[in-house]
């Protein structure tokens, strides 16, 4: 069962840790419709994480919850992309982020809609109505902030090219990935290549943006080997509180 | 005295929904069944969104409801299929629509002002004060609405 616990934290800490990093904004937004928008995601973001690393703590069969599972571990042993761990930085960077995990989150759930196992194809139709609805969202924002004003525009362009490095991984499958599509478990992460590159095109140009032609591509993230910096940060103040009263309740 | 199918699904009628108590968890949609088990009873819901957090105020709703009739339930959640807005009943609609709530509809976007019965209205923003709604606006009476997003 490890591939498929493995397969699992992939799904989960991206939602988890994108989750938290999205939260982070609660209270800070430019305005409050956009800090709502940006709570909600985050809410819909550890809903799904729940589902994922629920099953996840099940299929490892030691006893653990999903808890467990987001509050105890450490950094190396999180196997989220790097594009969801990097900082916040200004709110068009969290909207581009944002933007190019949704392209690729609806096109991977589409897929695992159709897995062959129920459960993962189950949590996949229940999240994917949530995440269609985020991308759209994000997608319009990347659009009103690229064709805005000559400021937003400058930032949403330096959003892409500093985040588009990081897209590659999520297209390179490795063994554990090549075993659940042989297995009918989960699409081929290379076939979701072609889709996504058409749906980025449309609305990159529709913002008025250029995406750069170079394929360059940051690893590290989904196998553990190489997280950047920010993770340890970010854990740090995720986890303190159930690390400091470990066991509380309330 | 053991209860009926009928009178659990009247009793469960009248938890309202915690964050818009004008509806109950039936008119909501959440309810997908009632089944007595091996002399247990069963209820299964249908979370409506994932991080909701009314999902455990509402077992916790159903669980207290039916306690004060002398019924302990076990409640089981139930994700596939995912909930729908097509759940929802009519008259649950209806009393979205009394209490300044626009109704889901399969457009997309309010069918009108919940205030004036305008059809001139806008979108603020997808999101809303509850994972569920959206925020509109009327260009009529111009006051601000809740829109229950359609999923």
């Amino acid at each position: 069962m490890p591939d498929l616990f493995e397969w699992l934290c992939r799904m989960g800490d991206n939602t988890l840790v994108l989750g938290h990093r999205v939260s982070e904004w609660c209270g800070h937004a430019p305005v409050l419709e956009e800090d709502i928008a940006l709570a909600n995601t985050a809410l819909d973001l550890i809903g799904q994480t729940q589902m994922w690393l629920g099953l996840a703590a099940e299929v490892q069969g030691e006893g653990r919850s999903a808890d467990d599972l987001a509050f105890r571990r450490d950094a190396w042993d999180f196997r989220n992309c790097l594009l969801v761990e990097l900082p916040n930085r200004d709110f068009g960077h969290t909207l581009m982020r944002q933007f190019l995990f949704d392209s690729w989150h609806k096109l991977m759930l589409t897929g695992l809609c159709e897995s062959q196992d129920d459960r993962i194809a189950a949590i996949a139709m229940k999240s994917l109505k949530e995440v269609s609805y985020h991308q759209e969202r994000s997608a319009d924002t990347v659009i009103g902030l690229g064709d805005g004003t000559a400021e937003s525009h400058d930032r949403m362009q330096a959003a892409l090219d500093r985040l588009w490095p990081y897209m590659g991984e999520l297209f390179q499958p490795d063994a554990v990935d090549d075993r659940m599509t042989r297995q009918g478990i989960a699409p081929d992460l290379a076939a979701l290549r072609s889709g996504f590159d058409a749906i980025i095109a449309d609305t990159i140009q529709e913002a008025t943006l250029v995406l750069t032609d170079s394929r360059f591509a940051h690893r590290g993230g989904r196998d553990g080997s190489r997280h950047t910096e920010h993770l340890g940060h970010m854990l740090a103040v995720m986890q303190v509180l159930p690390r400091s009263y470990p066991d509380a309740r309330w | 005295m053991t209860a009926t199918i009928q009178q659990m699904w009247e009793w469960l009628g009248q938890v309202p929904d915690p964050e818009i108590p004008v509806i109950s968890l039936v008119d909501l949609g959440v309810i997908r069944s009632v089944d007595q088990v091996g002399g247990e009873w069963v209820v299964t819901i249908s979370p409506t969104y994932t991080g909701c957090p009314a999902t455990r105020v509402i077992e916790m709703d159903i669980q207290t409801a039916l306690s004060a009739r002398g019924v302990a339930v076990k409640i089981r959640r139930q994700i596939a299929p995912p909930w729908t807005t097509d759940w929802m009943t009519d008259s649950g609609k209806a009393k979205l629509e009394a209490y300044g709530i626009a109704p889901p509809q399969p457009s997309g976007g309010p069918q009108r002002c919940p205030h004036c019965a305008s059809t001139d209205v806008e979108k603020i923003s997808q999101f809303g004060s509850t994972p569920c709604k959206a925020q509109w606006r009327c260009r009529d009476c111009l006051e601000p609405f809740d829109y229950f997003k359609c999923i």
